[in-house]
């Protein structure tokens, strides 16, 4: 399926950003019908190189090349457009759709085919229905785009590329909002587009994936491009540390948990969301002091409801919530937060953090009214910037400032910012909702080190999490949720991924 | 895709699709041939007037819809149509040439419209700041230049289409009328196609949505919301025209008494569409006229005050905004600043 016939090729690419070298003296190349996987942490300049290739950015030096059928050719990249006009698709990482178009507008938007003065949207939907036959990617060419699931998106902004000749397509992180499901069909889709003709290169940072999927892999690290290796010449472990730059635990080591009194008791709880539907029923169970109980389940199966409920943010039909002994009402967060709870959001920017606020005032915004923060009605500064001094030295997050506004941060700095100001008050219960999503390698391991250090401290933890490895090497129990119910709980050491797997799909296992 | 449908023709859909429209405009026409039947000359009187008052409207919101759809919030119409007003009239009182004296404030509008653009797509002030820097210098400039005294050499009178114009009722009506408010609804209609069936309006509909999905295709932001800002103003300035070269013939300070804003109402009640903010003027102008000529035929016999009369489509605007306020949706990215990485 792969020749030697080189796609695409760039030679020292190097992009300065003020203080920053995003990337130094980069070399990379795409071969014609191969998927080019690169890895690398947020951060290390993978993302700056394809706005680079894609002609988002402009590099300060490096050069370009360009196979046009005979050889390769130097090309000047400084637009969307010439990319485009190379032969260059991008699927971005947060899509480039217009929710409230249909399929067709959105891939047609930019290079709109006409008749006269109008919009030919007939032509366009025969030629869409034509690309989405020839590579297998079905799309209804009316649909609005904001209806769709996100998988169907992602298919849409793959036809975007196509339907502009694209024969490189870059796809940034395509698999971080994807389901299990969803990501296996993006790898088939992938593999019948090189079967094509169509070079991809695939940006990610997780190693399974890379694993499963590429023919190359280039990995970068701090700007820097650190190797290129196959899938057959490698293996996790040496992919991480190629990555991070030392040896990596990917394992979580964690002893047998000693497993004290009841904390959090949930019973029957029904929960009805805003359109009528019910997305949790009768859903019961216990998490004991010092123990991990995992909630595995495929995205939209309920969880989401169910912490939000649990957490005070969403109102419950019927049911009880009974924390440390201490029945809670619903919709209180304060309450859930005194009696204390710690909860770490699915969406960090939208219910973690206040991301105009700064670092130190993110840290007190569940204490802010207590002493030592507040004094009568004044707030005391010093303790808030002595509190963030210190949060910031003890959970490493990499701040110039206390002061920087917390939408200044990477993400898993952001995530350590959460973590650092829920896992600093005396608490009794973690509820942590998808904790790692977004994260790369070495910020994933810190946060998993620091739940289960929770744990071994005796403190309960709900975690909640669409990824399956989270799931079986973090919990001491699994309960897996299904259509808003739970239909399992199971022993993590004594089941496998597959079995997981079908559970999480609805279908119930042969053995039992 | 869907099969499930049956029953499926173009005429089924528009009428699905409609049917609250289709219903009430039926409804309307009813009402206004009972009106006719009884008294004609009220009638025509009071129709003449919504047309007339409504003019000034839709262009208005016509102005604030091409600036919101590629995301720039105009809340300076107000002053676009000030400026502009006093601008053509002075024109027709230096030159007296018509056609000169509109198009002098087409490009007052225009230049207003660039003023704004510059602030909120280059400068990328608040968008409401903006707006009210033009309304201020409006209300600034045209009460330090005018002087009383000045009279406009003759105003723009009404074109009567042959034939058509003697249909009884809407040969009156329609047919009757100066050209600027011929040129408001045809350009209801023009805008209504550009936005929703040309290139030109699906990128700006992308502008307004999701800015920076249009820059990764190519589509160059800051043009198309300079354009659309630009020529949205010119549309206020041609409103401003109206008012003294069409409706009134003379200017006075403070003239457009809140038109700019009653223009908005339209357009938001319109759901940023050109021929919901038509209907919308439409609704509005009605009820002003009919407020007029209930104060004008019962005023000596029942003593309510005539401003009592004229609370009545204001009210009638707020009630009907929050109503219809919560269930429409502006653009997007409306009033967001668009930064190019």
């Amino acid at each position: 399926m792969t020749n030697d016939a080189i796609a695409l090729e760039v030679r020292n690419i190097t992009k300065r950003f003020p203080g920053v070298l995003a990337n130094d003296r980069v070399n990379f190349d795409l071969r014609k019908g191969e998927i080019h996987a690169l890895l690398g942490e947020n951060g290390a300049g993978k993302t700056t190189l394809m706005n680079i290739i894609y002609g988002l950015y402009t590099p300060n030096e490096g050069e370009f090349f360009i196979s046009n059928g005979e050889g390769l050719q130097q090309v000047q990249i400084r637009s969307p457009h010439d990319a485009i006009r190379a032969g260059i698709g991008m699927v971005h990482q947060h899509f480039m759709l217009v929710p409230v178009f249909s399929v067709a507008e959105n891939i047609i938007l930019g290079q709109e085919i006409t008749r006269g003065p109008s919009l030919d949207l007939r032509t366009a939907r025969q030629k869409i229905t034509q690309l989405s036959e020839e590579y297998g990617l079905e799309v209804d060419p009316d649909a609005i785009v904001e209806d769709l699931p996100v998988g169907v998106q992602q298919r849409v902004e793959i036809i975007k590329a196509l339907y502009r000749n694209a024969h490189i397509l870059v796809l940034d992180e395509p698999t971080a909002v994807l389901t299990p499901q969803e990501v296996e069909n993006l790898f088939r889709v992938m593999r019948q587009l090189t079967q094509r003709g169509v070079s991809i290169i695939f940006i990610t940072h997780k190693l399974k994936e890379v694993l499963a999927v590429a023919d190359r892999i280039t990995a970068m690290r701090r700007g820097q491009v650190v190797g290129t290796t196959t899938p057959a010449e490698s293996d996790e472990h040496k992919l991480a540390s190629m990555m991070v730059g030392r040896e990596v635990i990917l394992t979580v080591e964690k002893a047998p948990a000693k497993v004290g009194d009841v904390v959090l008791e949930v019973k029957d709880l029904n929960i009805v969301d805003e359109r009528g539907v019910e997305v949790v029923r009768q859903v019961g169970f216990q998490v004991c002091a010092g123990e991990i109980l995992g909630i595995a389940g495929v995205q939209g199966n309920g969880q989401t409801e169910l912490v939000e409920s649990l957490t005070g943010l969403r109102e419950r039909k019927s049911g009880q919530v009974v924390l440390g002994g201490k029945e809670i009402p619903e919709l209180n967060p304060r309450l859930n937060v005194e009696a204390g709870q710690a909860h770490i959001p699915e969406d960090r920017h939208k219910h973690g953090l206040v991301l105009a606020y700064s670092i130190a005032d993110n840290e007190v915004l569940c204490t802010y009214y207590q002493p030592p923060f507040a004094r009568g009605l004044q707030r005391d500064q010093k303790a808030v910037m002595n509190n963030a001094v210190k949060l910031i030295e003890r959970f490493d997050i990499r701040t110039p400032s206390p002061n920087l506004p917390a939408s200044n941060l990477s993400g898993g700095n952001q995530q350590k910012v959460i973590v650092a100001r829920e896992l600093s008050r005396p608490i009794k219960l973690l509820i942590a909702n998808q904790p790692t999503r977004g994260l790369d390698v070495g910020s994933i391991e810190y946060i998993h080190r620091q739940i289960v250090d929770m744990r071994d401290r005796g403190i309960a933890v709900l975690l909640v999490s669409a990824e399956l490895d989270e799931i079986t090497s973090l919990s001491d129990r699994i309960a897996v949720m299904y259509h808003g119910q739970i239909v399992a709980t199971v022993d993590p050491d004594k089941i496998t991924r597959a079995e997981l797997g079908l559970l999480m799909a609805g279908s119930s296992l042969p053995t039992q | 895709m869907q099969k499930s449908m049956t029953t499926y023709s173009p005429w089924n859909r528009f009428f699905n699709r409609n049917r609250g429209i289709l219903i009430g405009g039926l409804a309307v026409f009813v009402i206004v041939l009972f009106f006719y039947i009884w008294i004609p000359m009220e009638t025509v009187a009071v129709l003449n007037a919504t047309v007339r008052i409504s003019t000034p409207l839709v262009l208005g919101a016509l102005c604030g819809l091409m600036g919101e759809r590629a995301a720039v919030i105009n809340i300076g119409i107000e002053g676009q149509m000030l400026m502009s007003a006093f601008i053509a009239f002075l024109f027709n009182v230096w030159t007296g040439n018509l056609p000169l004296s509109i198009l002098a404030g087409v490009l007052t509008g225009a230049l207003l419209g660039l003023l704004l653009a510059f602030m909120a797509v280059t400068l990328k002030i608040d968008q409401i700041i903006g707006g009210t820097v033009i309304n201020i210098l409006a209300v600034g400039l045209t009460g330090y230049f005018y002087s009383t005294g000045l009279t406009a050499k003759g105003g723009l009178g009404p074109i009567i289409i042959p034939v058509l114009s003697d249909i009884p009722l809407i040969g009156p009506v329609l047919f009757k009328n100066p050209p600027i408010t011929y040129a408001a609804i045809i350009l209801v209609f023009v805008i209504h196609y550009v936005l929703f069936y040309t290139r030109w309006g699906l990128r700006t509909r992308a502008v307004g949505e999701h800015p920076r999905a249009a820059d990764t295709v190519g589509i160059n932001v800051y043009k198309m919301r300079y354009v659309n800002v630009i020529l949205g103003g010119s549309l206020a300035g041609l409103a401003g025209a109206f008012l003294t070269l069409e409706a009134i013939g003379s200017f006075e300070r403070l003239m457009t008494n809140g038109r700019g804003f009653i223009a908005l109402a339209c357009m938001i009640f319109g759901r940023w569409t050109p021929l919901g903010s038509w209907g919308a003027a439409l609704f509005f102008a009605l009820f002003t006229a009919l407020a007029t000529q209930i104060s004008f035929m019962f005023g000596e016999t029942v003593n309510i005050p005539h401003q009592v009369w004229g609370i009545l489509p204001y009210l009638f605007t707020i009630l009907v905004l929050a109503g219809v306020g919560k269930r429409v949706r502006s653009p997007a990215a409306d009033g967001v600043p668009y930064t190019k990485e």
